[in-house]
């Protein structure tokens, strides 16, 4: 059985009603480099925070090497944060900023210069002693923040994104020293980023978190080929996502046209989302032999390869990486192999609410009161709503809904937006849509009459 | 971090015994009479008082002068320091508080033999002079801060805009600079309207101001009367505040 | 040529605010009892002050301890006082927050007299005989709200973090306060100290009204019974131009030491 040093386990988190965390449960190994990953608002420093005792969970406990940390104020933790904007003691010198922990541990003095100089050494700072902290570069800064959690030997390291006020250059070494201090001292490294490509670089165990829930847990590669849902194939890489049908095991229809592919086990015709990355599509100027065609609509160099887009015969945007440029306008033929396809199932099938009658024609849900076809039901009764995505009319001015909303993700499926827009309930709603919107737009959401589904609610619930 | 915000206590405690139960009391004793009995009679008495009266109404008048004198001398000066292209640094800016260092008292004193020496009879115009004297810093030190703080990138954009350098001081700085230059009225005119000693120095007691009228009734305790002189005051602090816009921000910070 | 201009003006505005000083400072050098006299150059006051034969003698030497002392007295319980209120304040949201620092501006916004009247009725009807105490209170009072003006600004200056990076190398909240906080609110303390120290100096109307009748003199109250009375203290003179000095010197060494200081950083 493998050793953990973290656990986490059932954590929640609300700040003012809104909750950060939901369940978290996780699991860490000795000497691991864990990254956390998510884009901002996903609670990824949060649960940070909680392993450094700088918050209280709601509910849950965090286990150190099997030990409960809940009664554990920060200061009796053995762990060290490096924290996004360093926070260097400004009124100490590098030294005393490194030495700053061990004196109060009551260290003999001749140990903490030998620890100190060490350190210095290991982050590659060994004659910035004196300095003062506020003269150095941000990119020293962040070195001395990095010694003075070392220096105290933490079972766990906390790092909430170190790099992210570093320029690009910068980053780049930082993340391969990171790496290599990581790699010499086996130190267990929890490492907090929004940036996909750093996590893919560091890490040993990559967890993608969206809206203060795990979204997949596994290896850099495992995350990049194998995404668990629309969202983490989105947020990690270039993607083309789109809509299918699994016609059986191992045969999967999208872009209007079968292909053969490795998995198995959703059933049969079973709507689903199908993952191609846009280095795994085979880009041609022949058509024979192509499993379909399209036309190449942009090309643009990105330094290593080119990046175009193209539109399938069908009427599909796709992007396609390629080494070679091809001619805008051209006739392509393309090809995508059974195991560069990636067929998930879809979360969702079309929106779907509690809801109560309002009157024979009136149903209230996601807080407003809806026009609906008068059917089987009087008022009062709770019933099961279910709207189409594709159903879900979104305007330009929120008066003109039933209720409205801000335009919460995108997501480009080649041919269409699939939009998550939150309403002021606080629920959302997803909706099929040719018109582009931008993130946090303001939108109105029309439902007509006909296209609201209404069930009896079937059980005792 | 949150349960220091208890640590305010005892500065809570300390202004509601010093500060505000003081303001309280200025307004009971302003509706006492000698026996603690409830009466209009000193607030009456005030505007029956033509000594009183005129004094205010000349108190108004030389505040009102003296506070536009320092807006028009120390607009352009806190500019001035302001503005990097002058070349002024923070020393000349804590030079013009320097002289506060000497007694306000003696320095009142040497302005007024100053004036003599120089031939000035001393009288409405040397009060007005040795005033502005005193109170010019008051001034200058809110709007310069206001000015300092201001970022630059809205004047260049109204440069960038096509704004003459006059349009932007009236569209832009000015209009920007206003919360600096309120908190300067408000630091200028209450202690004008109300100074004592100064006014006496400056006019060899040949002109009375408002706060020589409560001093003289509290010294010579009637107490109930001078409460109520100070009510008079007290309300006036208040319209001017509401009409500065109140003294949210009185930019008095980091003058050293 | 506009810069040549507005050059001059800011010296002209700053040489009419030093004409009285200076004028002092030239008088404390002739033996002349009235000021503006000129007798020919003399030590004599310097002398005079030193020596401690002065008209006045022993109560103006009094009066200028109890000035310094009830400065020195009002700085520091001000100082104390108001960088606690600056942190309560600080973790104050919303409505208290607001209501503390409107208060806080009550006594910046109030005239002297308004403050010496009310704080006189205070002990009036609190029934405490007036005094150094009462002094030492109504400074305290009109001090404190300079000092938590001059935190305010230091504490959101202050990385959050550090804090937590304090309890987090090992550091308990008390020794993470003294250790970390403190430290870097120090040079708004001393600001807030110096001001404090000024404004207690310089005030006149408010120890006027709390004083009390036990015969407690500061400069201020002296040198306002002694111009009354006509005649005032030639060697008022050479102190206050040795006060302003001292001041002076003071100011000139914490410049030049912050300078350095900045340009050592500079530098780096």
């Amino acid at each position: 059985m493998d050793k953990f040093i973290i656990e986490l386990k059932h954590l929640s988190k609300s700040f003012d009603d809104k909750k950060v965390l939901e369940d978290i449960n996780l699991q860490i190994r000795q000497g691991e480099f864990v990254t956390l990953l998510g884009p901002s608002g996903c609670g990824k420093t949060t649960i940070l925070r909680l392993i450094a005792g700088f918050l209280k969970p709601d509910d849950g406990s965090i286990l150190l090497e099997g030990k409960d940390l809940s009664d554990v104020p920060p200061y009796k933790r053995p762990l060290n944060t490096v924290f996004q904007r360093y926070a260097l003691f400004p009124h100490l010198d590098v030294y005393d900023n490194i030495a700053f922990g061990l004196k109060l541990q009551k260290v003999p003095g001749e140990e903490i210069e030998k620890r100190v100089r060490k350190v210095l050494k290991l982050v590659s700072m060994s004659d910035y002693e004196e300095r003062d902290v506020e003269s150095l570069s941000g990119g020293q800064q962040q070195r001395v923040a990095i010694a003075r959690a070392l220096v105290n030997r933490p079972k766990v390291l906390l790092l909430d994104e170190p790099l992210a006020a570093l320029d690009l250059k910068m980053r780049k070494d930082m993340q391969i020293e990171l790496k290599e201090m990581h790699d010499k001292l086996g130190i267990t490294f929890i490492y907090v980023t929004h940036d996909q490509e750093e996590a893919l670089t560091l890490s040993d165990t990559v967890i993608v978190l969206k809206e203060g829930k795990i979204q997949q847990t596994g290896t850099p590669a495992d995350i990049y080929n194998e995404p668990v849902n629309s969202f983490v194939a989105d947020f990690i890489g270039d993607s083309n996502i789109l809509n299918g049908i699994m016609v059986r095991d191992r045969r999967v229809k999208f872009l209007y046209h079968e292909f053969d592919c490795v998995d198995e086990g959703f059933g049969e015709n079973v709507p689903v989302d199908v993952v191609v990355r846009p280095e795994d599509i085979y880009i041609m100027n022949r058509t024979e032999g192509s499993q379909f065609t399209g036309v190449v609509k942009s090309c643009t160099f990105k330094g290593v390869h080119y990046e175009m887009f193209v539109m399938t015969d069908e009427g599909y945007e796709l992007m396609v990486q390629d080494y070679n440029a091809f001619e805008i306008g051209s006739t392509v033929g393309l090809i995508i192999k059974p195991q560069d396809i990636q067929v998930m199932k879809k979360e969702r099938v079309c929106n779907s609410y509690r809801g109560v009658m309002k009157g024979a024609d009136r149903v209230e849900f996601l807080g407003a009161e809806f026009e609906c076809v008068p059917g089987d039901f009087k008022e009062g009764d709770p019933v099961e709503v279910e709207v189409d995505f594709r159903k879900v009319d979104l305007m330009d001015d929120k008066e003109d809904g039933c209720t409205y909303g801000t335009v919460a993700s995108i997501l480009y499926k080649g041919n269409h937006y699939f939009l998550r827009v939150k309403t002021e309930s606080g629920e959302d709603i997803y909706s099929h849509t040719q018109d582009v919107w931008d993130k946090y737009d303001t939108v109105g959401i029309k439902i007509l009459p006909q296209d609201i589904r209404i069930k009896k609610l079937t059980g005792d619930e | 971090m949150s349960k220091r915000s208890t640590w305010v206590l005892p500065y809570a405690i300390f202004l509601a015994v010093f500060v505000v139960l003081p303001l309280v009391l200025i307004a009971v004793y302003a509706f006492q009479d000698n026996s603690g009995h409830f009466t209009l009679g000193n607030v009456l008495r005030f505007f029956s008082d033509s000594d009183a009266v005129s004094t205010f109404a000349l108190s108004l008048e030389v505040a009102i002068e003296t506070t536009l004198l320092c807006l028009l001398l120390g607009y352009p000066a806190a500019w001035i320091l302001a503005n990097k292209k002058f070349g002024f640094t923070t020393v000349t800016i804590v030079m013009f508080i320097m002289p506060m260092w000497v007694n306000a008292l003696l320095r009142t004193l040497a302005t007024a033999e100053l004036f003599s020496i120089l031939g000035f009879t001393l009288g409405k115009g040397t009060l007005l002079f040795g005033m502005v004297y005193d109170f010019l810093p008051f001034m200058i030190y809110p709007i310069y801060n206001m000015l300092l703080k201001m970022d630059t990138s809205y004047s260049e954009a109204a440069e960038d805009l096509g704004a003459t350098p006059v349009q932007v001081f009236l569209k832009v700085t000015f209009p920007l600079s206003l919360p600096g230059v309120y908190s300067g009225i408000l630091m200028v005119f209450m202690p004008t309207m109300s100074t004592f000693a100064i006014s006496e120095f400056l006019t060899n007691g040949k002109i009375k101001l408002f706060g020589t009228i409560i001093q003289e009734n509290i010294n010579s305790s009637m107490w109930n009367y001078g409460a109520a002189l100070s009510l008079v005051m007290l309300v006036l602090i208040g319209l001017t505040s509401l009409v500065t816009g109140g003294s949210r921000d009185t930019n008095v910070g980091g003058v050293v | 040529m506009k810069r040549f201009l507005a050059r001059i003006y800011v010296w002209v505005l700053l040489v009419l605010l030093y004409a009285p000083v200076v004028f002092i400072a030239v008088c404390s050098f002739t033996e002349s009892r009235v000021m503006g006299n000129w007798t020919g150059f003399s030590f004599k006051l310097y002398g005079n002050l030193f020596g401690g034969v002065m008209q006045g003698g022993s109560a103006l030497l009094s009066a200028i301890e109890n000035t310094l002392v009830i400065a020195l007295l009002a700085a520091l319980f001000s100082m104390l006082l108001g960088t606690l209120a600056a942190i309560g304040i600080h973790n104050l949201r919303g409505r208290k927050r607001n209501t503390m620092q409107l208060l806080n501006n009550i006594p910046i916004v109030n005239p002297d007299v308004i403050t010496g009247v009310s704080l006189f009725l205070l002990f009036v009807f609190l029934k405490v005989s007036q005094g150094y105490v009462t002094v030492v209170l109504a400074h305290i009072t009109f001090c404190t709200p300079f000092v938590v003006l001059n935190v305010m600004p230091r504490l959101t200056q202050i990385n959050p973090n550090t804090y937590e990076a304090a309890l987090d190398l090992g550091a308990t909240p008390a020794q993470a306060f003294a250790k970390v906080l403190v430290p870097q609110l120090v040079p708004g303390m001393v600001s807030g100290f110096i001001l404090a120290f000024t404004m207690s100096l310089d005030d006149f109307a408010v120890t006027f009204f709390t004083r009390g009748t036990i015969g407690l003199d500061t400069l201020s109250t002296y040198i306002y019974t002694d111009a009354r009375k006509g005649g005032l203290t030639p060697e008022l003179r050479p102190l206050m131009t040795l006060i302003f000095l001292l001041m002076l010197v003071l100011l000139v060494i914490v410049n030049v030491r912050a300078n350095r200081r900045n340009k050592i950083e500079v530098e780096k």
